[in-house]
Order: structure tokens, then C-alpha cells, then sequence
């Protein structure tokens, strides 16, 4: 156990976990709109955007993969640590971390059974940048039409043709985050 | 953790809280697909909305003004009970109005006032499944769902239009979302049913008995299910308000005395008292919230 994994958890996890899930919640219910979350100090090289999604939807029973730049000794034990989340192959994943080059080709992950297509991955995306220009977005969530500086268009117009199958993906960037659920069509502009 | 009350914030233990959360979330990113989830027991019984109550607590946060309406009405025992768990476990603020509350619980009917973005909508449902009263085993309901076979329900539609002229189903009435899944939008009057489409919060679904949460995120298309030649019409009583003069609200019918008289109001509480307090007054209304 490497010592900075004991550090930077959330100190009033009931709150913190709270006021971060409504982020996640209006993120995901509001595709192309940027949230602040916040709360916890994860070690790097995770985003804080990351680290709290993290700790507020994994724990023991929900098989994490991490992709190859956050697979990390340090990064291991923190998420050990924090939420006993196993650590799994892409197959078992139901929660992936990483940047996009780590997570592709992402057609490997879970997208659900034709009948429980709720069984699917959640993608969390560390990105360099986040900001509300690139493809453009619409479907459910969506008034009209929204921009999202996405990591690229193609795997996520491939995962739309899946629908209602098909993974969720959040973006992550510093504080901030995103959503991507499988339902937004996704077109390049 | 620095709680040190004999509960957890908003009831929950954080596990518990985490699972429905994820529930929640592929719920949204799957509107008006049911997503199974593993209710718990709640200090209340079944039929007080335990799936809206795990839903809400999944949701509250330090900062929320929570509404609790039942059949429109904040005032009745369920509703403040209700608030009261909430009051006492998550320490939140509660309000009547529809425009004051970040987090509405509701059973049976959606407010009147237009909700807004940042509010949430969380629905007590009774029965999630729409085909169940058309088929009583899960296995094949689950199965019509993935299939998109969705023939038997207008067929029952149809017969009642056969027997009864029009379409009888006046609660519960169905909507296809976003051209997918059929969905029950828990025994709301069908007057309420164009509000579920392109509604500007989030609304969420929990059944509690049935172990079930669904979800329409804002701006999502739900329409009612009808036939070219019987469209969905979103009836009411044909009467305006009695207290506040309101054309367009959805009434109850109300015996006012032992004498069988009766009087038509808003079954929005929070709406017929803030438009008396504006000064719109029905015949039968005083300017007193209290009518
Ligand atoms: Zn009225």
C-alpha cells in the first residue's frame, strides 16, 4: 500500500458523495452540459472530476478496469482503499477509466443484453480539454442541439446504433464533468 | 465520516445510496427503460411510496428545498409525513410552492406551475410494468419490451374504444418514449400526460414493491398512445375552478355538505391558493388561502 492512497477520500462522504452524484445526475440527464464536482484529492494522474466519480459509484460491487495510464500502483491502492472496487479486465468492466487512447477500441466494453441493457459499462474519460464546442449533440436531454468537444465522433455513433443497448460515457477534465449517455446522437460538424 | 446521528444523511446507508444512484443513471441514459434495483426497507409502509422515498433519498443533497404533493395536495398525511422523514434525516428545507422546491416527490399528479431546469420530479409508482395487466409474467413482459411488441396494448386500447366509444383509460395511461419503450407513467390522470414530454426537469420513476426505477431526462419525447382516427385527447371535468377560477387546471369533485352539493377545485393545492393569493377568485372562493 503506497502511502498517498490512504489520503484524499472524501471527509464527509454522505454530503460530499450526495452533492457529487447530483453533478453525475444532471451530467449524464443533460448531454454536452458542463458540471463542477468536487470533494475529494485522488492522487495523480486522475482528474478530481474523476476520483469523485469514482468514490461515488464504485465500491466492492461494481469491476473497475483501468486503462494503462492510470494502472498505476498508487492509483491501484487508492481505489482499493477508498471503494474495494475489483479491478477487472475490459470484458468484466462495469466501470472503465482512462484517456480515450487508453479505452479504445471501446467496442470491447459490456453494452448491456437485448432484454437488460441497463447491464452496460460506464466510461469515465479523462480528457485534456472540455468545452462546449465539436460534435454536435442531440436526443434525449437536449432542448435543441448542444456541442461537446468530444475525443472523437465515430465509436460514439457506432455505440448510438446499438440503442438501447449500447455504454455510457462521462468526460472528465480537472473539475469538471460531462455526459454521454448511450442515447445521444452524436454527428461532426 | 462526521455524521453523528443515529441515521445516515437522507436515511440511506451509503451503499444502499450508491446502488440506486447507478440505477438512476442508466435509467436516464435508457428513458422508459425499467431498471431493476434492490429496494430496501423503509420506515413506512409499502403503499407510502417507499420506491419514490429510496429515489429522493437517493438524490437529496444538504442544499435542496424538497415539495411533497400527494394528489396534488401538500397538506394530506402521506405528503407531510413524507417531508417530515426528509426534514429530520437530511436536515433540508421544504416548501408548498412549486417554484420554490429544487426536489419534487409526487404521487398521482404532476404540479401545474411548468417545472424548470434544476428541478427534479421524483414519481411514487405503485406498478411500473404497462403490459402486466396484459400479461402477468415478467419473463414475457421483459421479452414484449425488448421486442418492441407493443400490439396487445393497443389492442386493449382499442377495445375500449369498441365498448366504450373513446378510449376509457383515464389514469396510467401509456407513452412510447423517444419512439422506444412503453412506458407507465404511474396512475397520473391522463390530463397530465402532454407535461411528460419535452419537460424542462428531470423526472424520475421509483416502485419500490416492484423493485423498479426509470427515468425521463429533460426534453424527452413521450407521447400517448392512440389511433389515427381516436387521437389522445387530456380530458378534465369541464368546469373551471370553483375557488380560484382557473380554466385549465385538473379539478376534483368535492361534496361541500350533507346535502350532496358539490364543487369543483384544483386538485393543486400550491397552485388554487397562490392564484387566490394573485386575486383570482372562483364563486365560491375567498382570497384566503384557505378557501
Ligand atoms: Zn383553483
Amino acid at each position: 500500500m503506497t502511502p498517498d492512497a490512504l489520503l484524499g477520500g472524501f471527509t464527509d462522504a454522505p454530503r460530499q458523495s450526495a452533492r457529487a452524484f447530483r453533478a453525475a445526475l444532471e451530467a449524464m440527464a443533460r448531454p454536452g452540459t458542463l458540471w463542477p464536482i468536487e470533494g475529494a484529492a485522488p492522487p495523480a494522474p486522475l482528474s478530481v472530476a474523476a476520483g469523485v466519480l469514482i468514490l461515488t459509484l464504485c465500491d466492492g460491487t461494481t469491476p473497475l478496469y483501468l486503462g494503462a495510464s492510470c494502472d498505476q500502483p498508487v492509483v491501484r491502492d487508492w481505489v482499493t482503499f477508498h471503494t474495494g472496487a475489483p479491478l477487472v479486465a475490459v470484458h468484466e468492466a462495469q466501470f472503465a477509466l482512462g484517456t480515450w487512447a487508453d479505452l479504445m477500441p471501446v467496442d470491447r466494453f459490456a453494452i448491456g443484453l437485448p432484454d437488460y441493457p441497463d447491464r452496460a459499462a460506464t466510461l469515465i474519460v479523462e480528457m485534456p480539454a472540455l468545452a462546449n464546442q465539436g460534435p454536435r449533440l442531440t436526443g434525449p436531454g437536449i432542448a435543441t442541439v448542444a456541442h461537446l468537444s468530444l475525443p472523437e465522433t465515430a465509436a460514439f455513433c457506432a455505440n448510438r446504433a446499438l440503442f438501447p443497448q449500447g455504454f455510457d460515457t462521462y468526460l472528465t477534465c480537472g473539475g469538471q464533468v460531462a455526459g454521454l449517455p448511450r442515447s445521444t446522437i452524436v454527428e461532426a460538424v | 465520516m462526521t455524521d453523528q446521528t443515529a441515521y445516515n444523511f437522507a436515511y440511506l446507508d451509503e451503499q444502499t445510496k450508491r446502488m440506486i444512484r447507478r440505477a438512476i443513471l442508466k435509467g436516464v441514459a435508457i428513458p422508459g427503460y425499467q431498471v431493476p434495483f434492490a429496494s430496501r426497507e423503509m420506515p413506512m409502509p409499502y403503499g407510502w411510496g417507499t420506491g419514490g422515498v429510496q429515489v429522493t433519498s437517493a438524490c437529496l443533497v444538504p442544499e435542496d428545498r424538497l415539495k411533497v404533493i400527494d394528489q396534488g395536495a401538500d397538506d394530506t398525511t402521506n405528503a407531510v409525513s413524507i417531508r417530515r422523514f426528509f426534514q429530520r434525516t437530511a436536515g433540508i428545507e421544504v416548501t408548498e410552492a412549486t417554484a420554490d422546491a429544487t426536489v419534487i416527490q409526487t404521487r398521482h399528479r404532476i404540479p401545474e406551475t411548468p417545472l424548470t431546469e434544476g428541478q427534479i420530479l421524483v414519481y411514487q409508482v405503485p406498478i411500473p410494468e404497462p403490459l402486466r395487466f396484459l400479461e402477468p409474467r415478467e419473463t414475457e413482459t421483459r421479452k414484449m419490451h425488448e421486442l418492441e411488441d407493443y400490439g396487445l396494448m393497443h389492442v386493449k386500447l382499442y377495445e375500449d374504444i369498441s365498448r366504450h366509444g373513446q378510449i376509457a383509460t383515464a389514469y396510467d395511461y401509456p407513452v412510447k418514449v423517444e419512439g422506444r419503450y412503453v412506458m407507465d407513467p404511474s396512475p397520473i390522470p391522463k390530463f397530465d400526460n402532454p407535461k411528460l414530454g419535452g419537460n424542462a426537469a428531470i423526472q424520475l420513476f421509483g416502485a419500490g414493491r416492484e423493485q423498479r426505477i426509470y427515468a425521463l431526462p429533460p426534453y424527452t419525447q413521450a407521447i400517448s398512445l392512440d389511433f389515427d382516427d381516436y387521437p389522445f385527447t387530456a380530458s378534465k371535468a369541464d368546469h373551471a375552478c370553483d375557488l380560484c377560477g382557473a380554466p385549465d387546471s385538473y379539478l376534483d369533485e368535492v361534496i361541500t355538505d350533507d346535502q350532496g352539493s358539490r364543487m369543483f377545485v384544483c386538485s393543486d393545492t400550491d397552485f388554487c391558493g397562490s392564484r387566490r393569493a394573485a386575486g383570482h377568485i372562483g364563486p365560491m372562493g375567498t382570497p384566503s388561502a384557505g378557501g
